[in-house]
């Protein structure tokens, strides 16, 4: 079990290595924001932890405000990229397909 | 081959095309969404696995979370986006500490399972707390509530850090060894609090998104480790995946503002290009 999860964080790290091999300077910031929403999967590490049998008062709280954190991670992580994103376009004002998002200002 | 599986493989693919898609300008947006949808995927897929339970607490934690997480991503001003960034990395790497808290706390200190699952564990607390503290000095900096300028005890900084690193590893290293006394997780966790702490206060605000892309790397690696010791494949990959290109993400940004991570991370440093903001 161990050896094939070793096998896949290897494998994982080459994609990651791979993805980001050439990006545009201006994409720098909304990337970090986009890949910083991914890293929020730790969510899923608390679902698991309270859904299989937390016991525990105490235990069960820091499992609550895990799932808060990773959540606020998710969500807010999502959110923020695409609000970036939305305003490069806002900007460079091309006739792209600007009336699909909505830009804030 | 369970649903769950097959489910994370659909979510794992997603989240390489949504990345890929983050990577070119007229892809962006719609990466982005990909990826999001990815996640929702692989949240669902979770739900399922059999003899889940707790729902009401479950349910509560989201809820929370989207309360707090929606309105701050929607409300916050665009110029005060990195510092969002760094808020939302922060707490991340501070679930990521707070489980495996729990794990230690659940299992007597790890005292049955394979040693394996206490080192991945460990290594997930620290760089968690690490990047959970660093996180909150990077967004007290970039908001203007701490002093922009770099903040360092100078020539003592270094050798103080690595005390601090040093003694957060002997905690582990005790408790891997069969300590079971919680005490010393909650010292790592402290110390590796104070770590990041220290790490990040001497930086000037010119160099914080790229330290905010280092420590996104960092909360990656560490969802990774927790994936190891939970044995759960969808953050052993969500994980990995962010840790990897977040290196090459910092060392990209490092590189277009001609700086170089170890000279950004030593801090002060001469102070060059730091204290610009």
């Amino acid at each position: 079990m161990l050896l094939q999860n070793l096998a896949v964080l290897v494998l994982a790290g080459f994609v990651g290595f791979l993805v980001i091999s050439k990006v545009p300077n201006t994409l720098h910031t909304p990337l970090m924001s986009g890949t910083n929403a991914i890293h929020g999967i730790v969510l899923l590490g608390g679902l698991i932890v309270l859904g299989l049998g937390a016991e525990g008062t105490l235990d069960k709280i820091l499992l609550v405000i895990a799932i808060a954190f990773g959540t606020i991670n998710v969500v807010g992580g999502f959110l923020v990229t695409d609000r970036m994103l939305g305003m490069f376009k806002g900007r460079s004002g091309s006739a792209k397909d600007a009336g699909k998002e909505e830009t804030t200002r | 081959m369970t649903v769950v599986q097959i489910l994370y493989i659909v979510a794992f693919a997603l989240f390489v095309y949504g990345l890929m898609g983050l990577t070119g300008p007229r892809t962006a947006v719609r990466g982005n969404w990909i990826a999001a949808a990815g996640m929702g995927v692989a949240v669902i897929a979770t739900l399922m696995i059999p003899g889940m339970g707790n729902w009401w607490l479950i349910l509560l934690g989201i809820a929370i979370g989207t309360a707090v997480g929606v309105p701050s991503a929607r409300q916050v001003k665009m110029t005060a986006m990195p510092q969002m960034v760094a808020l939302f990395n922060g707490v991340g790497g501070g679930a990521v500490a707070l489980i495996a808290w729990v794990e230690h706390r659940q299992s007597d200190g790890f005292a049955h399972g394979a040693a394996y699952v206490a080192i991945a564990s460990l290594f997930a607390a620290l760089v968690g707390s690490v990047s959970f503290w660093g996180s909150l000095i990077a967004y007290g900096k970039l908001q203007e509530i701490l002093p922009g300028r770099p903040i360092g005890a100078g020539r003592l900084q270094q050798p103080v850090n690595l005390l601090l690193l040093a003694g957060a590893v002997a905690c582990g290293v005790a408790i891997v060894a069969g300590v079971s006394a919680e005490i010393l997780v909650i010292g790592l966790l402290v110390l590796a609090a104070a770590l990041g702490v220290l790490v990040v206060l001497p930086i000037g605000g010119a160099d914080m998104p790229v330290v905010i892309s280092l420590l996104n790397a960092l909360t990656g690696l560490s969802a990774a480790a927790m994936g190891l010791a939970l044995d759960n494949t969808a953050l052993i990959v969500a994980g990995m995946i962010v840790g990897a290109s977040g290196t090459i993400l910092t060392n990209l940004m490092a590189k277009a503002m001609n700086r170089s991570i170890p000279a950004i991370v030593a801090g002060g440093f001469g102070g060059t290009g730091g204290p610009a903001a």
